[in-house]
C-alpha cells in the first residue's frame, strides 16, 4: 500500500499527469477549432447570400455588370449537366463496382481497378478537366455543355464505383450462397438479391457523387464554359452556378459579388443536405 | 422407386409427383439455357465496365501526354526548372508554379496534420459518446463543402483579415529575425502563398481527421485496454499504442490529403494572387499549377501557349499520381496489417 | 443402383432396413484442398434417400466444407478444389461440365445462420419457383403456400406474406429458408448446422420439421450438438482433422462406437 501511494504522488507520476492534461487540453483547443471553421464559414455564408436571396435569383437570367439579375440559367445549367453525367456516370460505376465486388474480387484485374479508382478518386479535377477538353473540346472545336456533362461524369463514376464496391463488400456472403442454394445463376443472385441488399448503401454513393460534382468548377471551366444567357442546346457552350461564382466573385462589380455570394449559398445548402440525406440513408443501412 | 426422389408432398392435396417433376427437369434444363446467356452478357458487361476505369485513367494520361507534345518538344527538361512565363514572347517555365503548389500545400499539412490527429483523437478517446456522431457529422460535412466556397470565403473574408491583423502582426514580430524576417517580409497583401496555404489547411483538415478517425477507430479495444490497464495515461496509449499501431494508415491519409491539397484549384485560385514569380517571402502573392491552369487556359492563345498549361496539367498529375499511388499503398498495408 | 460395398458394414446390425436403401449421394475418395492445404482426406461416404445422415465431429474437421462440396458451393470462392468421385444418383457432381445452378436447385441447402432474402416472405419463396417454371398466379400461389406448410410456418405468417423476411424472429426466419428450399423441389436438403443460432424451443421445431421432410429426401445436416444427432438422425458420420473416421447408424454409433476417437468424442472427452 506504501509503494502504491509513493507511486501515484512521485515527481514521476506527476509528469506523466501533467503531460496528459497538456495533450488532452490540445485535443479539445483542436475540436474547438476544426469546429469554428464551419460555423465561421457557413455563418459568413448566411449572412452575405441570404440577404441576396429573392425569388429574383430563381426567375431572372445573370445580368450584364450593372443590372440587376438572378442565377436562373447556371442553376438549370447546372442541374441538367449534374443530371447527365449521373445518367452516364452512375450506370457505368455501379456495373464496375460490381464486377470489383462480385466476380473479380480476388482477381488481379480487380486489384489494378481499384487501385486506379482510388487515384482517380482523388486526382485534381482541373486535369479531368484539360483531358475532356482534348477529347471533346479540341475535337469539336467549341466548347459544350455535352463536354462539361461528360467532365463530370468522370468524376461520378470513381465515387459510385467506390461505394457500389463497399456496400456490395457488406452483403454477407450467406446471402449469396444462399441465393446460390435455391439454383440462383449469378447475375440473378447480384442483381435481385445482393442489390436489394445494397441497395441503401448504394443510392447513398450515387447522392455523394452529386453532392460532390455539384459544387465541382474546374472541371467545367474549359468544357462548359460559360454562358450569359439561356440555352436549350447542349451543343453551345452553358453556364453553370460554380463558374458564374467564378467569374462573379473575382469581378470588381458590387451586384456580381452578390450574386456570387447567393449562388455559393444555393450550392451549399444543396450540397449539405444531399450529404445529410445520403448519411440519413447510410444510418438506417447501419441499424437495420 | 421414382429415381428423382420427388414423391407427393404429405400435408398438402397435390397431384402426383412423378410426373411433374420429371416435366419441370426438361423444363429447368431449357430455361437455364436461356438464363445463361443473360449471365455471361452480365459477367462481361461489369468486366467491361471495370475495364473502362483503366480506359479513363489511360484517357487521361494519353491527352495530357499529347496535348502537351508542343511544349515538351519546344523547352524540353528545361521547362521544369526555368522561372520565365511570359505569353508574348512564348517563353514558357513551370518552376514557379511548381513552387507554389509544392510551399502551399506544405503549410498546409504543417498546420493540419497536428490539428487533424489531435480532433481525431479528442473523437476517439476523450469525447462522449452522445457528442461523437454530431461532432463526426460535423467534420465530414465541412470536408463535403464545395472548395469554391472556401475560395470565395477566403478571398472576401479571410484575406482581408489577414492583411488587416495577422500579416503586419507577423511582419513587425519577425522583422528584425534573421532568416524569418525574409519568410515575412513585404507589404501585407493579403493574397498570397501564405493565405492560400492556410485556407488549404482548413480544408484538408476534414480529411485528415476524418480518415485518422477510422484508422484509430480499427485499432482493437483489447490492444488500448490493456494499456489502460497498465495504468497508463490516454496521452500515453495514444502515442505508445494507438499511433504505433497506425503509424501506416495516418501515413497513408496524411499522403491522401497532401494528394487533394496539391491538386485542389478553386479554393487556391481565389487567393493566391497569380503572380508567376518566386519570391522568398511566403507573404507575397505567387501561383500554383492548377491556379495557372484556372485563371489562363480559356484565355490561351497560341499553341505553345495552351500547350505548355497542358503540361502543367500533366505534371500536376504525376506528382499526385505518386502521392496518392504512396498512400494508397499505405493505406492498403494497415488493411492488411488487419486483416481485412 | 450400386450397392455400398465400403460405408455400410454396420447396417447389418439393422438387417430389416437394408433392403430398402437408396443411394442417393455417393462420395468417393474425395480430397479436398484450401490452396495447398489438404481439409479433407480421402472421404468415403454414401447419403440414403428418405434418411438423415448427421456429420459430427469438433470445430474446423472438415464437416462444413464436406457439406459444401456435395452443391458445389464451393466454387464462389477462388483456390479451393475437390478431386474424388461425388455422385448424386448417376451424376458426377464434380464434373467439370456440371450445371451449377441446376446442381444447386436439386442439392439444397439450409445455412447456419437465417438468411431470408431482403424481400417480402412471399417473394422470398416465389422467387427461386418463378425462376424455373412459369405459374399462374394462383398457382404460384399455391405452391408458395404448401412450402411455407410443408416448413410449419404458414399459420404464423399466412396473414403478413407482404411484409419483409427480415421482420421474422430467428426461428420463423429459418423454417422461412427451409420453405425456400423446398419451394425449389430438391432432391436433396444440406443443413449445416442449422440450429446453432436459434433458442431451444425454435431448434426443437426444427428438428421436428426435419423429421416430417426426411420421409421425401435425402437430408444431410451438419451439427454441434450429439443430442441433436442422435435424436434426427439415422446415420451418423463422425469426422477428425479432415478423416471420416467412423460412420455407421446412429444408434449404433452412440452406443458401441468402434474407433477410441469417436468414443472419446462422444463422451466428451475432446471436441
Amino acid at each position: 500500500m506504501a509503494t502504491l501511494a509513493s507511486g501515484a504522488s512521485s515527481p514521476l507520476y506527476a509528469k506523466r499527469r501533467r503531460k496528459n492534461v497538456v495533450t488532452m487540453g490540445m485535443a479539445y483547443a483542436a475540436t474547438g477549432f476544426g469546429l469554428s471553421w464551419l460555423a465561421l464559414i457557413l455563418g459568413v455564408l448566411f449572412w452575405e447570400g441570404f440577404s441576396g436571396l429573392s425569388l429574383r435569383v430563381f426567375t431572372e437570367m445573370t445580368p450584364p455588370p450593372g443590372a440587376s439579375g438572378g442565377l436562373l440559367n447556371p442553376i438549370i445549367g447546372s442541374l441538367v449537366m449534374t443530371f447527365l453525367a449521373v445518367l452516364m456516370g452512375t450506370p457505368l460505376g455501379i456495373l464496375a463496382g460490381t464486377y470489383l465486388a462480385e466476380y473479380g474480387r480476388y482477381d488481379k484485374l480487380s486489384s489494378v481497378v481499384r487501385f486506379i479508382n482510388d487515384i482517380l478518386l482523388s486526382a485534381p479535377s482541373i486535369v479531368v478537366g484539360l483531358f475532356i477538353y482534348e477529347l471533346m473540346v479540341a475535337q469539336m472545336g467549341h466548347f459544350s455543355g455535352w463536354a462539361g456533362a461528360v467532365a463530370l461524369a468522370v468524376i461520378v463514376v470513381p465515387v459510385v464505383v467506390r461505394t457500389t464496391e463497399d456496400m456490395l463488400t457488406l452483403v454477407p456472403d450467406t446471402l449469396r450462397e444462399a441465393a446460390a442454394s435455391v439454383g440462383l445463376p449469378r447475375s440473378l443472385m447480384i442483381q435481385k438479391v445482393a442489390y436489394r441488399a445494397a441497395r441503401a448503401g448504394m443510392i447513398t454513393g450515387v447522392l455523394l457523387a452529386i453532392a460532390r460534382i455539384s459544387g465541382e468548377t474546374a472541371p467545367l471551366l474549359f468544357t462548359a464554359l460559360n454562358n450569359q444567357f439561356w440555352t436549350n442546346d447542349m451543343n453551345a457552350p452553358v453556364s453553370s452556378l460554380p463558374v458564374v461564382i467564378f467569374q462573379f466573385a473575382l469581378s470588381p462589380y458590387k451586384d456580381w459579388q452578390e450574386l456570387a455570394w447567393t449562388g455559393a449559398l444555393i450550392i451549399t445548402m444543396a450540397v449539405l443536405a444531399l450529404s445529410i440525406t445520403a448519411r440519413f440513408l447510410g444510418g438506417e443501412r447501419k441499424k437495420s | 422407386m421414382n429415381s428423382s426422389g420427388e414423391r407427393p408432398v404429405v400435408d398438402v392435396a397435390f397431384q402426383g409427383g412423378g410426373v411433374i417433376s420429371a416435366a419441370e427437369k426438361v423444363d429447368r434444363a431449357k430455361v437455364l439455357k436461356r438464363l445463361r446467356f443473360g449471365d455471361n452478357a452480365f459477367r462481361h458487361l461489369t468486366r467491361a465496365a471495370a475495364v473502362a476505369v483503366l480506359v479513363i485513367l489511360s484517357g487521361i494520361i494519353f491527352s495530357l501526354v499529347y496535348g502537351s507534345l508542343p511544349a515538351m518538344q519546344k523547352f524540353g527538361i528545361s521547362f521544369l526548372f526555368d522561372e520565365s512565363w511570359n505569353p508574348v514572347t512564348e517563353k514558357f517555365g513551370a518552376i514557379a508554379p511548381i513552387y507554389g503548389t509544392v510551399l502551399t500545400s506544405l503549410i498546409a499539412m504543417l498546420i493540419a496534420v497536428p490539428i487533424g490527429l489531435f480532433i481525431a483523437l479528442f473523437l476517439t478517446e476523450l469525447c462522449p459518446m452522445w457528442l461523437r456522431r454530431p461532432i463526426g457529422i460535423a467534420v465530414e460535412l465541412l470536408a463535403g463543402i464545395p472548395s469554391i466556397i472556401y475560395g470565395i470565403w477566403g478571398l472576401f473574408v479571410f484575406a482581408p483579415f489577414l492583411q488587416q491583423y495577422v500579416q503586419p502582426f507577423l511582419i513587425s514580430v519577425f522583422g528584425n529575425v534573421p532568416v524569418l524576417s525574409n519568410l515575412f517580409a513585404g507589404p501585407p497583401y493579403g493574397i498570397g502563398i501564405l493565405t492560400a496555404g492556410l485556407i488549404l489547411a482548413i480544408m484538408v483538415l476534414p480529411f485528415i481527421t476524418s480518415i485518422s478517425r477510422d484508422v484509430f477507430d480499427a485499432v482493437p479495444p483489447m490492444l488500448k485496454e490493456s494499456a489502460y490497464g497498465l495504468g497508463c495515461t490516454t496521452w500515453e496509449v495514444a502515442r505508445y499504442v494507438v499511433l504505433p499501431f497506425t503509424r501506416v494508415g495516418v501515413i497513408g491519409g496524411v499522403m491522401l490529403a497532401l494528394g487533394r491539397a496539391l491538386g485542389e484549384t478553386m479554393a487556391v485560385t481565389f487567393v493566391i494572387g497569380n503572380a508567376h514569380r518566386i519570391s522568398g517571402s511566403i507573404l507575397a502573392p505567387g501561383t500554383t499549377i492548377s491556379a495557372t491552369i484556372a485563371n489562363e487556359f480559356t484565355e490561351a492563345v497560341g499553341d505553345i501557349y495552351t500547350s505548355s498549361l497542358i503540361l502543367l496539367g500533366l505534371i500536376l498529375f504525376v506528382i499526385t499520381f505518386i502521392v496518392l499511388a504512396f498512400a494508397r499503398l499505405m493505406l492498403m498495408r494497415l488493411n492488411a496489417r488487419l486483416g481485412k | 443402383m450400386s450397392t455400398a460395398n465400403f460405408t455400410v458394414p454396420t447396417v447389418a446390425a439393422n438387417p430389416g432396413n437394408t433392403d430398402d436403401l437408396v443411394e442417393k449421394v455417393t462420395v468417393q475418395n474425395l480430397d479436398f484442398y484450401y490452396g495447398d492445404n489438404r481439409a479433407l482426406k480421402n472421404i468415403n461416404v454414401s447419403l440414403y434417400h428418405g434418411r438423415v445422415t448427421a456429420f459430427i465431429g469438433p470445430s474446423g474437421c472438415g464437416k462444413s466444407t464436406l457439406l459444401r462440396i456435395l452443391n458445389r458451393m464451393y466454387d464462389l470462392y477462388p483456390n479451393q478444389r475437390a478431386t474424388g468421385t461425388v455422385r448424386l444418383d448417376n451424376d458426377d457432381i464434380l464434373s467439370p461440365s456440371q450445371d451449377l445452378n441446376l446442381l444447386r436447385a436439386k442439392v439444397g441447402m439450409v445455412f447456419q445462420k437465417p438468411t431470408p432474402f431482403p424481400m417480402t416472405i412471399y417473394e422470398n419463396i416465389a422467387f427461386g419457383i418463378r425462376l424455373y417454371e412459369k405459374l399462374s398466379k394462383a398457382d404460384l400461389d399455391n405452391r408458395v403456400q404448401q412450402a411455407l406448410q410443408r416448413a410449419a410456418l404458414w399459420n404464423e405468417v399466412k396473414d403478413k406474406l407482404d411484409a419483409n423476411g427480415l421482420s421474422l424472429s430467428g426461428g420463423q426466419q429459418q423454417r422461412l429458408c427451409i420453405a425456400r428450399t423446398v419451394a425449389v423441389r430438391p432432391e436433396v436438403i444440406l443443413f449445416d448446422e442449422p440450429c446453432s443460432a436459434l433458442d431451444p424451443i425454435s431448434t426443437a421445431k426444427i428438428e421436428e420439421l426435419i423429421d416430417e421432410l426426411k420421409e421425401d429426401y435425402t437430408i444431410a445436416i451438419v451439427t454441434h450438438n450429439m443430442q441433436q444427432a442422435a435424436r434426427v438422425s439415422d446415420f451418423t458420420a463422425f469426422m477428425y482433422l479432415g478423416e471420416l473416421v467412423e460412420y455407421g447408424e446412429t444408434t449404433r454409433m452412440f452406443t458401441s462406437p468402434s474407433d477410441r476417437r469417436t468414443q472419446d468424442y462422444i463422451t466428451g472427452r475432446f471436441g
